[in-house]
C-alpha cells in the first residue's frame, strides 16, 4: 500500500536535480538515514539521467511503500522512447550506447534493494526500483 | 546556479554551493579551464562539501576537469566529499581514479604546497 505519490516530469538536466530532491525528502520523511536517503537521490539521478540522454521526456514516479512491518521507497522511471534492444547487455557493468560512463543500470542495482526493468524497442522503458528502511 | 571560482595565490578554488545541473558542472569546467590559463594558476580545489549527489555525470565531469588542467601543467584537487556520498559513489562504481582528493580545503592547499615543491 501506498500513501504518497509524487511525480516528476523529466525533460532537462534541471528535472533531474529536482527529482533526486524529491527523492531524498521524501526518504528522510519515510524515515531513511540520510546515507540511505544519499543512494535513493543518487539512484533517481542516474535514472533520471538515463530519461533525459536516451528518451528526451518521461517521468519519475515516487511512492511510499507500507508493508505489514516495514516501510520502504519505490522509484519508477518511465519513458516512452526507443527502448533498450539487449536488456541483459544494459545490465552489464561498462555498457553504453551514448557516451556516458555505462554504470547506470548496474549501479542503480546496485544502490537499491529490489529492481525490475522492462523495456522493449520503439516502445519504452521502465525501470521500477525500491529500498527498504532497515 | 553558477559556482564561484576565488583565486589565492596560484590556486583557484571552485566552491560547490548546492545541487548543480549537468549545464552547472559544464559551465564549472570551461571556466576553470579558461581560469587556469589566465591566471596561469598551478593548482586548483574544487571543494564539493556541500554536493549532496554524485553522480555518473557529475564524477565524469570532475575527472574531465582534472585531466584538462593537467595537461596545462596545473594540479587538481578535490576536497570535502562527504562519506555518505562517497559510499554511494562506490556503490554506482565511480572511484575518480587518477584524480587527487582530500579531507577539506585545508588539506587540499597542503597537498597543492607539497605538489608545487616538487615540481620547482
Amino acid at each position: 500500500m501506498s500513501r504518497m505519490e509524487i511525480r516528476v516530469t523529466i525533460s532537462s538536466d534541471q528535472d533531474i536535480v529536482l527529482a533526486r530532491q524529491k527523492g531524498r525528502s521524501l526518504a528522510l520523511e519515510l524515515g531513511f538515514s540520510s546515507g540511505d536517503a544519499t543512494l535513493v537521490a543518487t539512484a533517481i539521478s542516474e535514472l533520471a539521467r538515463n530519461i533525459v540522454s536516451y528518451a528526451r521526456n518521461g517521468q519519475i514516479i515516487l511512492k511510499d511503500l507500507q508493508g505489514s512491518n516495514r516501510v520502504g521507497i519505490s522509484v519508477t522511471a518511465t519513458d516512452s522512447g526507443p527502448g533498450i534492444p539487449d536488456v541483459g547487455q544494459a545490465l552489464r557493468d561498462g555498457f553504453s550506447t551514448s557516451g556516458s560512463l555505462g554504470l547506470g543500470l548496474p549501479g542503480v542495482r546496485r544502490l537499491m534493494d529490489e529492481f525490475e526493468i522492462v523495456s522493449k524497442p520503439g516502445q519504452g522503458t521502465k525501470v521500477g526500483v525500491k529500498k527498504w528502511r532497515p | 546556479m553558477e559556482v564561484p571560482i576565488l583565486k589565492q595565490g596560484a590556486v583557484l578554488i571552485a566552491t560547490f554551493q548546492a545541487a548543480l545541473s549537468d549545464a552547472d558542472l559544464n559551465q564549472l569546467r570551461s571556466a576553470l579551464v579558461q581560469q587556469v590559463v589566465r591566471f596561469r594558476s598551478r593548482g586548483v580545489i574544487v571543494d564539493v562539501t556541500a554536493m549532496d549527489v554524485m553522480d555518473s555525470f557529475a564524477s565524469r565531469t570532475l575527472r574531465e576537469i582534472a585531466h584538462m588542467i593537467r595537461l596545462r601543467g596545473a594540479e587538481t584537487v578535490i576536497v570535502g566529499i562527504q562519506p555518505e556520498v562517497a559510499f554511494a559513489m562506490v556503490q554506482l562504481g565511480l572511484t575518480l581514479e587518477g584524480v587527487a582528493t582530500a579531507l577539506d580545503l585545508e588539506e587540499g592547499l597542503a597537498y597543492l604546497n607539497q605538489k608545487f615543491k616538487t615540481m620547482k
